[in-house]
């Protein structure tokens, strides 16, 4: 581990105030960041810890939740306002990591946690995410976890967090503050696709810090949940996974919103799904068809193509359970 | 930097990149923690701090001076073993140990999050304001937690006759 020095920010401007200058990083929980110290793939000269930033979670005016960058995975899971009104978030954290590990992650964190390609963490490799222009060892390697939806002949990386694949569905905001003062991002347009420039991950300016994530009111995310499918029960990344939430009228889908895991370099939002299935009944039938819409532009690499019909009956299947439960 | 460990205050000088296992154990001489795997996946490192589990392998010391950390050392009292500790001794929780102390810590915090209502991914009913701790929540809570020795029944019966008010 290269050496930093250490500063602990009393609030967002004394943060902003420190994380000014190349070398600087904000640390949460560290529970990537410390991992990717170690490795050497990150090396900061200076961390400044921002888990004494706000940890509140509160209703907004008119609805809606105001959740701290610096709240824990577990206090977000386990709040009742979350449980009650937004349960795919509640299920896409808990569905994550271990309970130790949820305990020290924050918010601001998981959002910002790095892809879990192999060879991104391996240095004898090579990857254009951490040496842009060196090549991407993993898209004639093995690349089973890899990406099936916007990917680049460069990066083939998936963003790994189940929480933010929530957020995205749920339409959340992220609310930003930085040197050129403060503004507000949808959740769902902060990660970047690859393209030709990997190693630029989110739309995130220099220093900007995270402050806040708002989730607008939604009733009827009420009937909302989180399918996560992986290669063992507990303690494991997604191979593909599903946050949907549905409004009925009757038998009509009144609206949907839906969101992968798993399958690209940021959050998926499905809205080619969406589409598909606003205004129409509630059928397997359609939920097929809207899957198969979403998953129409799915490119499989060797060891991936399994993820394609993967998504597509897992969206059918989480469908079908919401549609089940009575409003 | 001063930490507070097993309630004794307690004074070290070391470098900012030391993890909080690392303090335990190369600075402060509690070698109970145990380093399986330094990245969060196993949870052999697991300690609580102000009542909470963590990884401390994943931990920078510097981030958790002044905090209430608790290892294996600091279950018993005395010479009576925690109730958990005697349990895993009347269960075989363990063959080689090296686990153990990572188990003990990650179960004692685990109890106090299904006492404080914290669902789990396996929890049906999320409204739900007391959890039971049945065999697949308890399985589920302890996932951080892995034994190469696959101990598991042993562990889970320990747990189980510790901590859940229904058998697992
Ligand atoms: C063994 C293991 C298994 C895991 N399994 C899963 C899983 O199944 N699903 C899943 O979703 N995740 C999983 N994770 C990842 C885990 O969720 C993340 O490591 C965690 O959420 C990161 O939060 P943190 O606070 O520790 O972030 P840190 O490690 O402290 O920081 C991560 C990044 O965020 C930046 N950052 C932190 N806070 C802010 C802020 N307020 N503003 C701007 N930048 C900020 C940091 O500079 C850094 O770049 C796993 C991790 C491990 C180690
Ligand atoms: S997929 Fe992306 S992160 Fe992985 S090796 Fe290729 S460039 Fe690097
Ligand atoms: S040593 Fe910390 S989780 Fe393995
Ligand atoms: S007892 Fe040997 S690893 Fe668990």
């Amino acid at each position: 581990m290269t050496p930093f020095t250490y500063a602990r920010a009393t609030g967002p401007a004394d943060a902003i105030r420190m994380g000014q200058g190349d070398g600087a990083k904000y640390l949460g929980g560290g529970t990537n960041l410390v991992d990717l110290m170690r490795e050497t793939i990150e090396h900061p000269a200076t961390l400044v810890d921002v888990t004494g930033l706000s940890t509140a979670i509160e209703p907004l005016d008119g609805g809606g939740l105001r959740i701290g960058a610096a709240a824990s995975n577990t206090s977000l899971a386990a709040h009742p306002q979350v449980r009650e009104a937004y349960p795919v978030l509640a299920r896409a954290i808990l569905a994550g990591a271990s309970g130790q590990i949820r305990n020290m992650a924050t918010v601001g964190g998981n959002i910002l946690q790095r892809t879990r390609c192999t060879y991104f963490y391996d240095d004898a490799a090579r990857c254009n995410k951490r040496a842009p222009g060196a090549g991407c060892d993993a898209i004639d390697g093995f690349n089973r976890i890899h990406a099936i939806l916007g990917a680049s002949p460069a990066c083939v990386a998936t963003h790994p967090s189940d929480m933010c694949v929530a957020l995205a569905a749920l339409d959340a905001t992220v609310r930003l503050d930085g040197p050129e003062g403060a503004r507000e991002l949808p959740l769902a347009a902060l990660h970047r696709l690859p393209g030709a420039r990997p190693d630029v991950e989110t739309e995130l300016r220099p220093g900007e810090l995270i402050v806040a994530v708002d989730l607008p009111a939604l009733p009827f995310a009420a009937r909302s949940t989180y399918r996560k499918v992986r290669d063992r029960a507990s303690y494991a990344f997604a191979l593909v996974s599903v946050a949907a939430a549905l409004d009925l009228e009757g038998n009509i889908v009144r609206d949907v919103r839906l969101a992968l895991g798993g399958v690209a370099h940021k959050p998926w939002r499905a809205e080619a799904a969406e589409a598909a299935l606003r205004g129409k009944p509630a059928t397997a039938e359609n939920f097929r068809a809207a899957a198969e819409a979403e998953l129409s532009a799915a490119v499989g690499l060797r060891d991936n193509a399994f993820k394609i019909e993967l998504a597509r009956r897992t969206i059918v299947a989480v469908l079908g359970e919401l549609a089940e439960v009575q409003a | 930097m001063r930490f507070i460990v097993n309630g004794a205050s307690m004074e070290a000088q070391v470098d900012l990149r030391t993890s909080l296992l690392d303090l335990l154990r190369d600075h402060l001489g509690l070698t109970g923690s145990k380093k399986g795997c330094n990245q969060g996946a196993c949870g052999a490192c697991t300690v609580l701090v102000d009542g909470t589990r963590i990884n401390s392998c994943l931990a920078l010391a510097v981030q958790y001076q002044n905090r209430e950390i608790v290892t294996v050392e600091g279950l018993a009292e005395g010479a009576a073993l925690h109730p958990l500790q005697a349990a895993f001794v009347e269960h075989d929780g363990f063959q080689c140990g090296y686990c153990t102390p990572g188990q003990l810590c990650s179960a004692i915090g685990m109890a106090d999050e299904i006492a404080r209502g914290v669902p789990s991914i396996v929890t049906a009913d999320l409204s739900a304001e007391t959890i039971p701790l049945d065999h697949d929540e308890l399985r589920e809570r302890m996932s951080g937690n892995l034994c190469r020795c696959g101990a598991y029944n042993g562990i889970v019966a320990a747990i189980a006759e510790t901590f859940a008010k229904e058998p697992a």
